[in-house]
């Protein structure tokens, strides 16, 4: 985005907002408004994959398991603003951008390495 | 009826209150200058005539130069006619910015879409083209039938075939205003406009929701 006027409508990063990365297990707290009232929904999971690097239609998605081994994917915009905050759990070392393998593993086989020495 | 040229920045999206996404195309638009009036007492109808786009002096023709100078306007590329019935209150020099509209109004965009070229008739009309297998040959994209036979003799005038497609006016009516900001000169409208990135367009009050 070269321009000026483009670039003054980049929306800004929610301040709970941390570095997420594929391979991440990251905890999503998400505002959801039901008529009247509003509650927190939490949505843990695995990171497996991001799009749109900064531009203004991010997105992340988050891979989780749920009852049953049934895989639950969503998909969140990287500057909703109905995402309250983010969680990182644990940072796994991995060796693809795109995790999508995860979904053909279940159980033992879905594991990741975790990440002992963090660069920062 | 309110009316103002741009230049068409590009698409982005926003968050509107309730964090819904909105696709929104930025504009900038103005400052325009009105360079002319015209009253139904000295050209049989009520217009103003925008002018935006500045540019240096030695780009204009003397006679473009002449007719800035009555308006008492700085040196502009593109001209640009409007219709509207309270011409009278406005005078030649006036500046019009991007704060004629507020956030929620809807507008038409008018701009020239962009060329796609010489097109074939499934490009440019959605035609189906011909079978792929069955031992054809050279029939894909082909247009097929142009009519009838002896009785009509001619082919129908209009009947769709290939030619230029694009780059031709095209109004987009009934947009909705997400967000303007004049000091920036800046109008985003939800969804997309007519034209390429850096074409210039002309965002009017839209004709079938004002009241006048």
């Amino acid at each position: 985005m070269t321009n000026a006027l483009m670039a003054s409508l980049q929306p800004e990063l929610n301040a709970e907002m941390p570095d997420i990365s594929p391979g991440d297990t990251v905890r999503v707290h998400q505002r959801i408004t039901e008529g009247r009232n509003e509650r927190v929904q939490v949505f843990q999971g695995v990171v497996i994959a991001q799009h749109g690097g900064k531009s203004a239609g991010a997105t992340y998605t988050v891979r989780r398991t749920g009852a049953h081994g049934v895989g639950v994917e969503r998909t969140f915009p990287l500057y909703s603003k109905a995402v309250e905050r983010v969680e990182v759990l644990r940072k796994a070392k991995v060796r693809r951008a795109q995790l999508y393998y995860l979904r053909e593993r279940q159980g033992k086989a879905a594991r990741l390495r975790e990440k002992r020495f963090l660069r920062t | 009826m309110k009316g103002i040229l741009g230049k068409k920045v590009g698409m982005t999206q926003l968050f509107d209150e309730n964090g819904v996404v909105v696709p929104v195309t930025v504009i900038e638009a103005g400052p325009c200058y009105v360079t002319q009036v015209k009253t139904a007492e000295t050209d049989g109808y009520s217009a103003i005539q925008l002018g935006f786009e500045e540019v240096a002096e030695r780009k204009l023709t003397k006679g473009q130069k002449g007719h800035l100078g009555k308006a008492n306007a700085p040196m502009l590329r593109r001209l640009h006619e409007v219709r509207c019935k309270d011409a009278a209150q406005y005078t030649p020099g006036d500046v019009i910015k991007a704060d004629i509209f507020e956030d929620g109004d809807y507008v038409d965009v008018v701009g020239r879409s962009k060329g796609k070229g010489f097109a074939g008739a499934v490009k440019r009309h959605g035609f189906g083209g011909g079978p792929k297998t069955h031992g054809q040959s050279d029939r894909q994209r082909a247009t097929g039938s142009r009519g009838a036979g002896t009785s009509p003799g001619h082919t129908w005038p209009g009947a769709k075939a290939p030619g230029q497609m694009g780059s031709e006016r095209v109004t987009v009516q009934n947009l909705k205003i997400a967000l303007v900001d004049a000091e920036r000169n800046l109008i985003a409208i939800r969804g997309a406009v007519p034209g390429a990135r850096g074409s210039v367009v002309l965002v009017r009050e839209a004709i079938k929701r004002s009241k006048a």
